[in-house]
C-alpha cells in the first residue's frame, strides 16, 4: 500500500482550509492502517456461540454483512434502550456543552475531532434520532438525525474500537453521561453482526474454555508458577509453596493471567506468591490459586454484558465449590470495575461465603460484605497499617516512585489512597504527578478495553501521550525511574509506551514492591530484587532533597 | 455563517412575525392569548410525564457510579462521602451539588507549567459560571412571573423582586435577573460559534431553544422597560388564564402576545428537546446511585440466564493433564 | 550569514514564531487546531504544549550556529508526537519544516528588496533544508521504533505461545531481553 500522497492531496493538507469547518457528519471516515484492531477469528467468535463468525477484513469494501444487518441493529437498539436506563438517558439529555470534548485522551493524543467522547456518542445518537425519535426523522440532518448507512457501521466500529471505556469525560459531564457506557452498548451491537476485534474475542474464547486470557492450560499454569517458585528461591533463598485448586482453604485468590505470563507483570505475580507464603508461615493463613478461576481480568466487559456475566460466573462456581471463606482479587483494572459494580448483581447473591474479614487483623470489609471479595490493596494497607507486615522500604531506595491510577479502580470503585498508602510504607522516594492527571482526573494507558494489541500501535502510543507526559514531567522534575500501577493492562501496555515517550522510566506492580521489601522469615541477605537488579547500599543513599517521608496520621 | 444556526434564527424571527402580524393584523388574540398558551401548558406537562415515564420504564441493571474521589473502604481512610457516595443521604448531596452548583463543571480545571517548571492550576470558570448565571437567573425570572397568576401577590414574591431590584436603575427599575440571563445565553450562543470544538458538536438544536430564549428575554425586557406595556391589562389576561376564566382585556400591545407566544414554544418544545436534561439529569445512573454495591446487592431484573462453562467440563477437557501435574481432581481417571 | 539578516530575524523572530506554530497546528483538522492553539496547559494538551515550547528555541537554534544536537533535540519532541498520529503521511509530517521558508520570504518581503539580503536569505534557507534532512532522520527513527516495539510485542506473543504449547522446554537465558 503506497502511502504516498498526491501532490494536489498534498498541498491541501498542509494548508487547511481555515474556513472549511466541515461538520462532522460530512467528513468521512477513513480507516487507517495503525488505528484499529485485526477482526476476530471465526473460531473464537463460534466458541461463545455467538453470531456471524467469519473471515473479514476491515480495509475491505464488503464486511460480508448478513443481509438483514439493518433490521438486526435496529431491533438490537431498541432493545438495549429498553434495557438500560443509561443508554436511554445518555441518547437523550446531552446538551453538547463540549465540557468533555478536550479530555480524552484519544484526542488529545490522536487529534482526530472524532475522538471527542461528545461526537462519539453522536455517532450512535444520530441513528437514534433518525429510528427511534419523531422531531429527528421530522427535522433529518438539520435534527442532527441521519440514517444508518454502511459507512455509518464502518464509522461506529472504528470509533466504538478507539475508546478504552475509561471514563474520564464522565467525571466532568454535568449529567455524568459516561461514554464508556456508550461504548459498550455500540460494541454490543457490533457484537451483534459478528464485528469484534480479535485482541477480545479471542481471549474471551480461550478464558471461557481454559479459565483464563492466555489460554493457559491447567498443568501449564502451574508449571508457570512453579517457575517462579525457582525465580523467588534464587533471589530471596525463600522456597515458596503456592497451593492450586485446594479445597477447604479459607481465602480463594485470583489475579489476571496477564500476570502469570508477561514481564513485568509477573514479578507483580512473585510479589503475590512471597506475601502469600509470607502470610502462611506467619499466621497460618490458607490461600489457594485456582486454575480453573484462573482470571480475573473480564475481557467479556467489552464484548456484552451476556458474556461479561459468562466469564465471571467462574469466580463464584469456584469459590462454591473449593468452599473458601471469602475472595481475594490481584492488582487489575478492569476485572474491579467488574467485581465492583458488576460481580453481586450478575452471579450473586454470594451466600455460601462468609462476610469477609481479616484474620490477621481481626479487620471486617464492611465494604464487601455481600459481594465478598476484597481487593489485595485493601488487604495489603489493612496487615500494614496493624503492623502485621516487616517492612524495610530502603530496599527500594533504588526506585523514585510515582504512581499511575488505573482508570477502573479510579472511576469505577474510587480506590485512590489505599494504594498510596501501600507505597508510602514500601519504599521512600514517592511523587505525584500533577493533579489533573491523577486520581479520578487520571489519565487512561490508551490501551485498555481489549485495544492492547499490537497492530494498533499508533493508536497506543498516541492515546498515552497526556499519560506519558505527565511521567515525563515527574522523571525530569524528580528523577523518577519507576511507575507503579494496580492493573495487569497497565503492567503490559505500559512498557513500549514508555520505550517510546520516556524510555528511563519502568513499570511495577504495587506488590512487586511489597515483597521487595518484605523481610521474610528465613531469607538470606538480599543483594538484588525480583528483577535481579542491585539494591543499593543503604549507607549510600542520602535523603532526597525533594523529598520527605509524609507522616500518617490516621490514614 | 452556518446554516445550524441560521435556520434556527430564521424559525425564531418567523414566530415572532407571526404572532406579532396575528395579533395586531388578523387580530387573534384569542388564539394567542388563551388558545395557545394553553396547548402549550397541556403539551409541556404531558410530554414531561410521558419523557419521564418512558426513561423510567427501562430498568437501571447495573449500579453504574463515576466514582470522583475516594470509596469507602478501611475505616482509618478518609472516604469522600459527596463524590463517592455510600449512602442514600451522600448521594442525595452529590445529586444537590450537581444539580444546583453543577459541580462537575466546576471540576474543569487546568494546570499550567510557568517557566522554572512551577505549576500552577487555574480553575477553567467560564462555561460553569454562565451556565450557572444562566440557569439560576432563568428560575429567578420565572419565579418572578408567578406575580401574573397570584393575587395577591405573596410576600416572599415582593421580597424576591426587592431583591432582584436593587441595583435600581432606571424606572421601572431594572431586574438583575433578566439582564443576567441575556447575557448568559448570548454568553452561551458565542460559545457556540466562536469555540471550533463546540461549533463542531452543534447543531441547529443547540441555537433553536438558545435564540428563542435570548428572543423571550429581549421581548419581555422591551415590553418592560421600553413598550410599556399595559401591565394592569397583562395581568388581567395572565390571571384569567390562571382561574380557567380567559378574557381578552383590550389594548395589551402585540409585543405582549408575542411574548407569550415565544414562552408557549419554547414549553411546547421543552419535552421533545435536549432541555429535557431537567428531567434527565435525575435520573442519570452514574450519577444517582451510591457506589456500594460489593456491600449491598444490586438487583437487574432481567438478569440473563447464560450458558457457563463449568468445572466439571473444565475437568473433563484437562482432567489427564491435571493429575499428571499434580493437581486435585474431583473425579480420577 | 550576514549579521544584517540575522538581525531581521531576531527582530521578526516573534511574528515568525507565531506564524510558524500557526502552521504547524492548522496541519491539524480545523477543529482540533483550535483546540492545538488555544489550551496552553503542558498536561492536559501536550501536543499544542510541545509545539509551542520547542519551536522558538528550534528558531533560534536556526539563526545562531545551528548545532545538531540540539538542534536535534528541539525538533525530536515535535516529530515523535506526528510520527504517530496516522493522520499524517510521511512527507505531511514533517513539511512544516520547509513551510519556514515561505513565512519568511511572505514576512521580509520588503525587508528583502531594501537591504539587500536575497543571497543571505538563499543561504539561510539551505540551513532550513538541513532541518528537513534532521526531520527526516528523526521521523524515521520513531517509525523504526514504533515497528520494532511491534515487532518485540509480536516476538513475545509468539514466544509465549510456543512456551505455552510446551515446544520450549528451557527457560530462556536472559528473560529481560523480551520485556
Amino acid at each position: 500500500m503506497s502511502k504516498l500522497p498526491k501532490s494536489d492531496e498534498y498541498f491541501s493538507k498542509i494548508k487547511h482550509d481555515k474556513t472549511s469547518g466541515a461538520e462532522w457528519m460530512d467528513t468521512p471516515t477513513v480507516i487507517r492502517e495503525g488505528m484499529f484492531c485485526y477482526a476476530a477469528k471465526p473460531a473464537s467468535v463460534e466458541t461463545l456461540g455467538l453470531p456471524f463468525p467469519r473471515e473479514w477484513n476491515p480495509l475491505h469494501e464488503d464486511w460480508k454483512l448478513p443481509e438483514n444487518w439493518k433490521e438486526i441493529i435496529h431491533k438490537g437498539f431498541r432493545d438495549r434502550l429498553e434495557r438500560f436506563r443509561s443508554f436511554k438517558v445518555f441518547m437523550d439529555i446531552c446538551v453538547r456543552c463540549g465540557a468533555c470534548s478536550d479530555k480524552c485522551h484519544f484526542f488529545i493524543g490522536t487529534g482526530d475531532p472524532k475522538n471527542m467522547p461528545v461526537v462519539r456518542a453522536e455517532l450512535l445518537r444520530s441513528v437514534y434520532r433518525n429510528d427511534f425519535t419523531k422531531v429527528g426523522k421530522i427535522l433529518g440532518k438539520l435534527g442532527g438525525a441521519r440514517e444508518l448507512t454502511l459507512d455509518v457501521l464502518k464509522e461506529w466500529w472504528y470509533y466504538m474500537f478507539q475508546c478504552t471505556e475509561c471514563r474520564r469525560c464522565s467525571v466532568f459531564c454535568p449529567y455524568g453521561i459516561d461514554t464508556a457506557e456508550i461504548t459498550m452498548m455500540g460494541r454490543e451491537l457490533l457484537n451483534l453482526l459478528g464485528l469484534n476485534i480479535d485482541w477480545i474475542a479471542t481471549p474471551v474464547s480461550n478464558c471461557y474454555k481454559t479459565g483464563n486470557h492466555m489460554g493457559i492450560q491447567p498443568h501449564a499454569f502451574k508449571d508457570m508458577l512453579d517457575f517462579f517458585v525457582d525465580e523467588i528461591e534464587e533471589v530471596t533463598g525463600v522456597l515458596v509453596e503456592p497451593q492450586f485448586n485446594k479445597k477447604g482453604a479459607d481465602i480463594l485468590f485470583i489475579t489476571p493471567s496477564g500476570d502469570v505470563f508477561g514481564d513485568p507483570g509477573t514479578y507483580t505475580c512473585m510479589g503475590y506468591m512471597i506475601l502469600l507464603h509470607y502470610l502462611k508461615v506467619k499466621y497460618g493463613l490458607n490461600i489457594t490459586w485456582s486454575t480453573y478461576a484462573s482470571e480475573g481480568g473480564n475481557f467479556g466487559l467489552f464484548t456484552s454484558n451476556e458474556v461479561m456475566k459468562r466469564l465471571n460466573a467462574k469466580m463464584y462456581a469456584e469459590a462454591k465449590r473449593l468452599g473458601v471463606k471469602w475472595i481475594l482479587g490481584g492488582e487489575c483494572g478492569h476485572m474491579w470495575r467488574v467485581i465492583n459494580q458488576y460481580m453481586g448483581t450478575m452471579n450473586g447473591p454470594a451466600d455460601f461465603l462468609e462476610e469477609p474479614v481479616n484474620p490477621i487483623t481481626g479487620t471486617k470489609f464492611e465494604n464487601a460484605k455481600s459481594t465478598k471479595m476484597v481487593h489485595i490493596v485493601e488487604f495489603t494497607a489493612d496487615l500494614i497499617k496493624h503492623g502485621k507486615l516487616d517492612l524495610d522500604p530502603a530496599r527500594n531506595d533504588h526506585l523514585k516512585v510515582t504512581f499511575h491510577d488505573s482508570c477502573n479502580p479510579a472511576r469505577g470503585m474510587g480506590m485512590l489512597d489505599e494504594p498510596r498508602y501501600v507505597i508510602k510504607n514500601v519504599c521512600n522516594n514517592f511523587y505525584e504527578m500533577p493533579r489533573n492527571c491523577i486520581r479520578e482526573q487520571t489519565f487512561c494507558c490508551g490501551s485498555g478495553s481489549g485495544l492492547n494489541a499490537s497492530e494498533d500501535m499508533e493508536l497506543r502510543l498516541a492515546g498515552g501521550l497526556p499519560r506519558a507526559n505527565a511521567v515525563k514531567y515527574v522523571h525530569d522534575k524528580h528523577g523518577v525511574n519507576m511507575m507503579a500501577c494496580i492493573c495487569a493492562i497497565d503492567r503490559a501496555v505500559f512498557p513500549p509506551l514508555m520505550e517510546y515517550w520516556v524510555p528511563e522510566v519502568d513499570v511495577t506492580g504495587l506488590h512487586e514492591m511489597v515483597a521487595n521489601a518484605l523481610i521474610i522469615p528465613g531469607e538470606k541477605e538480599k543483594t538484588v530484587d525480583l528483577r535481579g537488579e542491585d539494591i543499593l547500599d543503604k549507607e549510600k543513599v542520602g535523603t532526597d532533597e525533594f523529598y520527605t517521608r509524609p507522616s500518617f496520621s490516621g490514614r | 455563517m452556518s446554516t445550524k444556526y441560521m435556520y434556527s434564527l430564521i424559525a425564531v424571527i418567523v414566530l415572532v412575525l407571526l404572532a406579532y402580524v396575528g395579533v395586531e393584523a388578523a387580530g387573534l388574540q384569542i388564539f394567542f392569548g388563551v388558545v395557545i398558551p394553553y396547548l402549550a401548558i397541556i403539551t409541556f406537562v404531558g410530554g414531561f410525564i410521558y419523557r419521564v415515564m418512558e426513561w423510567s420504564r427501562s430498568p437501571v441493571p447495573f449500579r453504574i457510579p463515576t466514582t470522583c474521589g475516594q470509596q469507602k473502604s478501611l475505616p482509618w481512610i478518609k472516604h469522600d462521602k459527596v463524590d463517592n457516595p455510600f449512602t442514600a443521604v451522600g448521594v442525595v448531596i452529590r445529586m444537590f451539588l450537581e444539580i444546583l452548583f453543577f459541580r462537575s463543571l466546576f471540576r474543569n480545571t487546568k494546570c499550567e507549567l510557568s517557566e522554572g517548571g512551577k505549576i500552577s492550576y487555574r480553575w477553567e470558570k467560564w462555561l460553569w459560571l454562565f451556565s450557572l448565571a444562566f440557569h439560576w437567573s432563568f428560575l429567578v425570572v420565572l419565579i418572578r412571573h408567578l406575580r401574573f397568576f397570584l393575587e395577591p401577590v405573596p410576600a416572599s414574591l415582593q421580597f424576591l423582586e426587592k431583591i432582584d431590584g436593587f441595583v435600581q436603575v432606571g424606572l421601572p427599575g431594572l431586574f438583575l435577573s433578566g439582564a443576567v440571563l441575556l447575557v448568559a445565553a448570548v454568553f452561551l450562543f458565542l460559545r457556540r460559534v466562536y469555540i471550533p470544538q463546540v461549533r463542531y458538536i452543534s447543531l441547529a438544536a443547540d441555537f433553536f431553544p438558545l435564540f428563542l430564549i435570548i428572543s423571550v428575554a429581549l421581548s419581555g425586557i422591551l415590553m418592560r422597560y421600553f413598550a410599556k406595556v399595559d401591565i394592569v391589562g397583562a395581568k388581567e389576561l395572565t390571571m384569567g388564564l390562571a382561574t380557567f376564566h380567559p378574557t381578552i382585556p383590550e389594548g395589551i400591545g402585540g409585543i405582549f402576545y408575542v411574548h407569550v407566544f415565544l414562552v408557549s414554544v419554547l414549553l411546547a418544545y421543552f419535552p421533545f428537546s435536549k432541555l429535557m436534561h431537567l428531567g434527565g439529569v435525575f435520573l442519570s445512573p452514574t450519577r444517582n446511585l451510591p457506589n456500594n454495591t460489593r456491600a449491598y446487592r444490586h438487583i437487574n431484573p432481567w438478569n440473563p440466564p447464560v450458558k457457563v462453562h463449568t468445572y466439571q467440563e473444565y475437568e473433563d477437557d484437562f482432567r489427564e493433564r491435571m493429575i499428571e501435574a499434580g493437581l486435585p481432581v474431583e473425579k480420577e481417571l | 550569514m550576514s549579521i544584517q539578516l540575522v538581525n531581521l530575524l531576531e527582530q521578526k523572530k516573534t511574528t515568525i514564531v507565531k506564524k510558524w506554530f500557526d502552521l504547524v497546528v492548522e496541519t491539524y483538522q480545523p477543529d482540533t487546531s483550535q483546540f492545538l492553539k488555544s489550551r496552553k496547559d503542558a498536561f492536559a494538551n501536550p501536543v499544542g504544549n510541545c509545539i509551542s515550547q520547542n519551536l522558538g528555541p528550534l528558531f533560534d537554534e536556526l539563526i545562531s550556529k545551528m548545532n545538531y544536537e540540539t538542534t536535534r533535540s528541539f525538533l525530536f519532541p515535535i516529530i515523535r508526537v506526528r510520527a504517530v498520529q496516522p493522520t499524517f503521511s510521511s512527507s505531511q509530517a514533517i513539511a512544516f519544516v520547509f513551510s519556514l521558508k515561505e513565512i519568511i520570504r511572505e514576512n521580509l518581503k520588503k525587508e528583502i528588496r531594501e537591504k539587500q539580503v536575497a543571497d543571505d536569505l538563499l543561504l539561510f534557507e539551505s540551513k532550513i533544508d538541513g532541518l528537513g534532512l534532521i526531520a527526516f532522520d528523526i521521523f524515521m527513527e520513531c517509525r523504526e521504533k514504533v515497528y520494532s516495539i511491534k515487532a518485540n510485542e509480536e516476538r513475545k506473543r509468539t514466544f509465549s505461545a510456543f512456551e505455552r504449547a510446551g515446544l520450549i522446554t528451557e527457560i530462556p537465558a536472559n528473560r529481560s531481553s523480551l520485556s
